[in-house]
């Protein structure tokens, strides 16, 4: 079991932060050129000479491009209307239809961004093209927003996503080997030889918890320097604030895998409950999707999801150099929830029937 | 009295445990709770080891009440329940120091008490728990029990599963224990078991049948017991079962018990019957009632 609980981490952090990326390249994209022009071929020249499309297909008709994108061919489909040069030219004007596959939502909304990028930067030049004799003072007046990523300048998404995923595995290897634990005990017996003696409540929850709690702070040191020195993690903040931030998050979950194991009475149950609020806590954390994008009511609940508020804390620590004072809000609130989690564990836990 | 035990008793849903069930153990004795298996046994274990509330009813154990005392009682009994349930993944002397150190003692200030035992099981010291056979296990599991001087010792079917070799030593170890001082209540489905208990209690379905020494209730027994034997055993229990007179008909080892409704039975009639309906090399002889008998008697 020891080796699992250490090896498995350490394969987790290296697979799932070299996969879990958003960075979407090599979109399969066809186009339908009806106007075939100087204009539509450029642009379209634009797109081949993207790193995130592929220009798979041209087609005839929209017909057949429509069929493409059904087979899966093709992502993205880009049809230029016929006269689109002489509008342009004319009216200063044109439309282009974009047809995306948007089977998952996340991904058609990435593309749509990339190609509307493009299209974006074609636009200028074209108007620069055809406006050459600028009067003084008339001139087209270009507003550039130069973006600027702190704490991510490359926006590499290792770099937020590693400190969140080292949040997940402390808090599956924690909350499982308690919610697990006492339940064996229950299961082979020996729960039942114990609760005859005189041991305390607390003695008895302390000791089974505690071994818990140093594998849970051996994780994070294992997880932040594999995150340092594999995928360049930087640590800007002071390390002791991440430590004292862990060191009571995983009293809250010992606490809770604890109080699901007073409940149950096979290992199974307590596998299925613990696996439940794993599942919740960990898709409503912020880590995949953000939490600001998630409808008023689902933001509620995420307020009461520990899993939140550490990955909030490493990213801050790490990544932006917050200080004590910084995560002081977290740390109340991650105080409040080990005590209601603890308290109600050791209420629950009976030694009688 | 080291247990006293007052109109206990304890329903899971709609079954009923234990009906009503009173008796006493004295000081120093060794107490049998006969039954078979489901008929409550385990359950009054519980109540008197504190895991369990009864519905109805009090019980004392060394003095200290179940309910309100039962802090005392935990410090003050040895408990052996039925299922091995002792550290697989600790050996035999970590087993041995954990329980210590959980009563607030060593192994060595209660050495001479578990001596005897532990010596049977200590070449295999730095074994792990569940690596050992069934009786080495029990043995271990009576030395955790043991280890805190308990002044009662609790022991749920100890010999279920063990060998007959290993059952007869185990219940040489209890007397031993018994001189030392320690009140023992020992739950078993085996009747011969029963003999060597100082005092019986049979229960069945939750009741109590009777509490008495296994002589005076083997003496009780006021029917005759004879063993019946032919070349057809199973013939023979259908064919006595028939018999007019018949009162009650088992297979008792290699022979049939048959117990006749009249006092004064007539032998050779029943000889006569067997053989019109076909039994062979028919053997009778009159046997004295053990406390099997009387328990198959009493669950009727």
């Amino acid at each position: 079991m020891l080796p699992i609980i250490f090896i498995m981490p350490i394969l987790q952090i290296l697979i799932l932060s070299n996969a879990a990326t958003f960075d979407i390249k090599k979109i399969k994209m066809a186009y339908v050129d009806h106007d075939k022009s100087t204009f539509s071929r450029e642009l379209i020249s634009k797109f081949q000479a993207s790193p995130y499309f592929v220009v798979t297909a041209d087609f005839p008709a929209s017909k057949l491009g429509l069929d493409a994108i059904q087979q899966g061919k093709a992502a993205v489909l880009l049809e230029i209307p016929t006269d689109f040069e002489k509008d342009l030219i004319k009216d200063k004007e044109s439309s282009l239809s974009i047809q995306v596959n948007a089977i998952n939502g996340a991904i058609a909304g990435i593309e749509n961004s990339y190609v509307n990028q493009i299209i974006q930067k074609f636009n200028t030049n074209i108007r620069a093209k055809l406006m050459p004799v600028v009067p003084f003072g008339k001139g087209l007046k270009q507003v550039v927003v130069k973006p600027s990523f702190w704490y991510n300048q490359n926006l590499d998404y290792k770099i937020y996503m590693v400190p969140g995923i080292i949040v997940l595995l402390i808090t599956m290897v924690t909350f499982f080997l308690s919610g697990m634990n006492i339940v064996r005990e229950k299961e082979i017996g020996t729960l039942e030889q114990i609760n005859v003696t005189p041991i305390k409540k607390y003695q008895f929850i302390i000791g089974k918890l505690f071994p818990f709690w140093v594998i849970g702070i051996f994780l994070l040191f294992l997880g932040m320097n594999i995150g340092r020195i594999a995928f360049n993690v930087p640590i800007v903040g002071n390390p002791a604030v991440i430590l004292l931030f862990a060191s009571i998050y995983i009293l809250v979950f010992l606490g809770f895998g604890f109080f699901i194991s007073n409940f149950t009475e096979t290992q199974q149950q307590a596998m299925f409950i613990a696996w439940f609020f794993v599942v919740i806590f960990i898709l409503m954390s912020g880590l995949f999707t953000p939490i600001e994008s998630m409808p008023s009511w689902a933001q509620k609940i995420t307020e009461y999801n520990p899993i939140r508020y550490f990955i909030e804390v490493i990213r801050m620590v790490m990544l932006k150099g917050s200080g004590f004072k910084d995560v002081l809000p977290q740390l109340t609130r991650i105080i409040i929830f080990s005590i209601v989690m603890n308290t109600l564990a050791v209420v629950s836990y009976k030694k009688v029937n | 009295m080291s247990i006293t035990i007052q109109n206990i008793s304890k329903s899971f849903g709609d079954t009923q445990a234990l009906k009503n069930v009173s008796f006493n153990v004295k000081k120093n004795e060794l107490f049998g709770l006969i039954g078979s298996d489901g008929a409550g046994k385990t359950t009054l274990f519980r109540i008197l080891t504190t895991l369990l509330i009864a519905d109805e009813g009090t019980a004392t154990v060394a003095q200290y009440d179940v309910l309100a005392n039962y802090k005392d009682i935990r410090n003050h009994v040895g408990y052996m329940p039925g299922k091995f349930s002792l550290y697989m993944d600790l050996t035999i002397q970590e087993n041995l120091e954990f329980f210590a150190t959980i009563f607030g003692t060593t192994v060595e200030a209660n050495y001479d008490l578990i001596k005897d035992i532990y010596e049977q099981i200590a070449p295999f010291k730095n074994r792990k728990a569940g690596d050992l056979s069934g009786g080495m296990k029990q043995k271990l599991a009576l030395s955790c029990a043991l280890i805190h001087k308990p002044k009662v010792l609790f022991l749920d079917e100890p010999t279920t599963g063990v060998d007959a070799v290993s059952r007869q030593e185990f219940w040489q170890m209890l007397k031993k224990l018994q001189k030392k001082g320690i009140t023992i209540l020992v739950s078993t489905p085996y009747m011969d078991e029963a003999e060597l208990c100082d005092r019986i209690a049979l229960i069945d379905k939750g009741e109590i049948l009777d509490i008495d020494t296994p002589m005076n209730i083997t003496n009780k027994f006021n029917r005759k017991i004879y063993n019946v034997n032919a070349k057809e055993t199973y013939k023979l229990i259908t064919d006595l079962k028939n018999y007019p007179n018949s009162y009650s008909v088992f297979p008792f080892g290699e022979f049939i018990h048959y117990i006749d409704n009249n006092d004064n039975f007539n032998k050779e009639e029943l000889i006569t019957y067997l053989q019109e309906k076909g039994n062979e090399n028919i053997e009778i002889s009159q046997t004295k009632p053990t406390i099997e008998d009387v328990f198959m008697d009493l669950m009727q």
